[in-house]
Parts: structure tokens; sequence; C-alpha cells
């Protein structure tokens, strides 16, 4: 049986869920930085991860943005395969309802009309990096994030070789976190992207971040490297700011798929500590 | 943390150590990358700067519009090594202090010494906290730029960390 559903519908929780994740972060972010927060060590860092918590407090208080740099936003739309949009065409209102949010929030149009010819900003914040996929069933959910660029900056992707061993994968990811230092506002959280193609691995890599900060991956061997990641990453030393700390990274989430018998591609998406995302479904 | 009053006087800027959290109040004026290229056509054809740059304080910050009745939106500081190039120039020119994330490039900590400045790691997204440090905020160059024109705040108890000093101190770690 297949579902009607008028994509009209879409554009009055995605208008509030951007308008809310710039200005609240998800309680799961919120509860990683106060714990790093209590714990840190390094006197600088320590400064750093309790101006952060206070910034949480008046951005919620005041209704400002919590970072000036309100980012691009990336929409990922899952559509179920027994669901047919009606009305306005989707993109349009996903459209709509970026540019009525980035308005109304009083939040910075950060997007450029081209990379090079020419760089004028749109003014509305669009277009979102939009992606689309099918999945079976009569949902449909929109993740959304507004990814800020200091972090995406520093994101990166390696192709290894199809003999890598999880060890190898461990270093490739290691290596761009390390390089990063501190300009993508550590304390970060890292996602990874494995297989696929080398766009395949990126989109991925973006996948992974929407999980919650405190689940757990459900392939064991994944759940292991992510905590043996998350370890190592800690132990690079680099701290909140860059400044020397025992917390560099809240979390580390993979996600995977099949690949080519010739290759591994393993691709990294640097989030900063304002790791705003949401998850609607209708 | 240290209280230190802007403009900084050369006294001001040798007893500051990295590491060390300060909190600056007086002015400061913003400027990123369209400010800084212009900034130096200017000082390169030998025409007079739009602001005092003799113990200056410049913010690499490209704040949220303004809400209505509020003196400025978020402003947390933006990635300072891509001021990096213009940095040493300025320096040279009499500018003591930068505001910003992330580390500098070797030119310009070696600058910082040779031409006693310093840079200040203010907290990297902390957009809304700072707002809340700002008591003004005026246009007063490059207005034809709109959010990249140059700014002047008056700025009470905001507090940053001395991040390179002009001993050539680091506050940064060095992930081995
Ligand atoms: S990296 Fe993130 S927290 Fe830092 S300035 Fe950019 S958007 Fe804000």
């Amino acid at each position: 049986m297949t579902r009607e559903l008028d994509a009209g519908l879409l554009f009055e929780p995605l208008r509030d869920a951007l308008l809310r994740i710039n200005v609240e972060l998800p309680e799961d972010v919120v509860r990683a930085l106060t714990a790093a927060a209590d714990r840190e060590t390094g006197p600088a860092a320590r400064e750093v991860l309790s101006t952060i918590v206070r910034n949480i407090g008046i951005a919620r208080e005041k209704r400002l943005p919590l970072c000036q740099d309100t980012g691009m936003a990336w929409v990922w739309l899952r559509l179920g395969d027994d669901v047919r949009l009606t009305g306005e065409p989707a993109r349009e209102v996903i459209h709509r309802a970026v540019e009525a949010a980035y308005a109304e929030g009083l939040f910075r149009k950060s997007v450029v009309a081209d990379p090079l010819f020419p760089r004028v900003n749109t003014k509305t914040n669009l277009p979102p990096v939009l992606h689309v996929e099918f999945v079976p069933g009569d949902r449909v959910t929109v993740a959304v994030m507004t990814k800020g660029f200091g972090s995406e900056n520093k994101s990166g992707l390696r192709m290894l070789l199809p003999t890598a061993t999880p060890d190898d994968v461990l270093n490739a990811v290691i290596d761009i976190v390390r390089t990063a230092k501190g300009a993508p506002c550590p304390p970060t959280v890292i996602g990874v992207g494995l297989g696929g193609t080398m766009d395949a691995a990126a989109l991925l890599s973006k996948k992974a971040l929407v999980r919650e900060l405190d689940d757990t991956h459900p392939r064991p061997e994944y759940a292991a490297l992510e905590r043996e990641l998350l370890t190592r990453l800690n132990a690079l030393g680099i701290g909140a700011g860059g400044l020397g700390g025992v917390t560099t990274c809240l979390g580390v989430k993979i996600a995977s798929m099949p690949t080519h018998i010739a290759g591994l591609p393993v691709a990294v998406t640097v989030n900063c500590w304002a790791d705003r995302k949401a998850v609607i479904e209708l | 943390m240290t209280p230190i009053s802007l403009p900084l006087t050369p006294e001001t800027i040798e007893d500051l150590r990295a590491g060390e959290a300060v909190a600056l109040s007086g002015e400061l004026y913003v400027a990123r990358d369209a400010a800084h290229a212009r900034l130096i056509a200017l000082l390169e054809a030998g025409q007079p700067l739009p602001f005092e740059l003799r113990g200056a304080v410049v913010y690499y910050m490209g704040p949220t519009p303004t809400p209505p009745g509020a003196v400025i939106g978020a402003c947390g500081p933006t990635t300072a090594s891509r001021m990096d190039p213009f940095a040493p120039t300025l320096l040279a020119h009499g500018l003591a202090g930068m505001i910003g994330k992330g580390q500098r490039s070797a030119a310009v900590t070696e600058a910082l010494v040779r031409h006693r400045g310093v840079y200040f790691y203010a907290y990297g997204g902390c957009g809304a906290f700072y707002a809340s440090c700002v008591t003004s905020n005026r246009v007063v160059a490059f207005e034809d730029l709109g959010p990249e024109a140059i700014y002047r705040l008056v700025v009470r108890d905001f507090p940053v960390i001395v991040a390179n000093d002009c001993h050539g101190g680091s506050a940064f770690y060095e992930p081995a």
C-alpha cells in the first residue's frame, strides 16, 4: 500500500529544527561537554571547556546562536519505498525551510554562489547540501546538520590499500585529527566513512555523525574500533582549543558499506564541539 | 584572570606570558580577510590607515546579524591562519595584538618576537558568550564590504588566553 504524504508538511518541522540546533545543542552533546569540563586537568583547556558550557547556557537563555558560524545546512532525506510525496516538490520545501530559518533566526548567511566564479554570498544561506536515499518502508526521515567550516576544512580522505589492517585505518584517522590540531574547535566529534567509492565514503562519514553521541555501534568489531579510536585520539593530548588536555574528541562514529576488491576508502568528517544535528520523522 | 586595558602598551606586552588567562577591556578592531587585503594595499600605497595601528588589537571575527535592541550578534573568533599572510606587515607597522582561534604560521610567531606583539586565543565557537562582553559596536572603514567591513568594538572583561607571546612562547600543544 502506498502512503501519500504532502511534502509541504516537511516545512515547519525542518525550519524549527534548524532554528533550534543553531541555538541549543542536543542533550547528548551537552552531557558530553559538561563531563569533559569536569574531568579536564589541563588549565587552559579547563577554561575553554567551562566557557563552552557557559556559552551553551547564554545562547539558550538569550536565544542567540551558539556560534557565529551558523554553518551550511546539510540535509539527508530518507524516502520510504511505499511513500509517494505529493504537492510542492520536496526540494523546494526544503529550500524554503532553510531560507526561513536563517532569516528568522538572524543566523549568518555563509554560502557563496560558486566556489570560484563568482564567490558571492547568496544572502539566503541557500542552497543546502541535499542527499536523498531510498529505503524500505513507508516513512520519511530527514536528518539535518548545520556544518561549520572551521571544522569542515580539517576533514579528509585517504584511499588505503585493500590489504590495510584495522590498525592502518586507525592511523589514517589519527593522522587527520593530529594535523587539524586546534583549528576545528576541539573537542571534536569524528565521523568515519569506510568502503564504497570515494564519494560514498565521504557521505558515510557525514551520516555517521547523525548517530547519538553515546550510542554503541551494532557490530561489536566496529564498536571496539570506535572505542579504540576515541582512546587514541584523546591520547594525542591536543585538548580543548588545541591548548593541551585530556579531551580532544567527544566521540567517534563509524559507518561502512561494501567496497571494491582493490581498495579501502577512508573518509573523515571533523565536526566541532558545536555538533548541531536533528532528526525529523514523518 | 589578569585585567588588561586596550590599546596595549609596550610594557603590558612584555609582561604577557603564553598560557596566561587575561580579560581585555577597551577597544578592538574587527577585520577579516577582505579588510586585511585592503589595509595592506593602503600601506603599500603609502596611504594612511582608517584607524591608529600603534597599540591596536585586531579581532578576527564575522558576527551573526545584530538582534533588535542588542549591541551585536554572536561574535566568536574565526580561524586566524587565514590572516597569516597579512599579519607580519601589520605588526611591522605597529599592530600590537591579534585575537583569533587556531595556530599561526612560523612567519607570524617570528614577527611577534621581532616587533613585540601578542596573539590571543579566544574561546572557539563561544559566540553567544562573547556577545555579552561587547558594549559598543560601529563601522569605522570599508563599509561597502558589509559584514567584512572594519568595526570598532568596545569590550569589557573579554576573556582570552595568551597564545603566542613576544618572547617566543606558545600555549598550543604540539601532538607527537
Ligand atoms: S569550527 Fe564550529 S564551533 Fe568553531 S567557529 Fe566554526 S562552527 Fe563555530
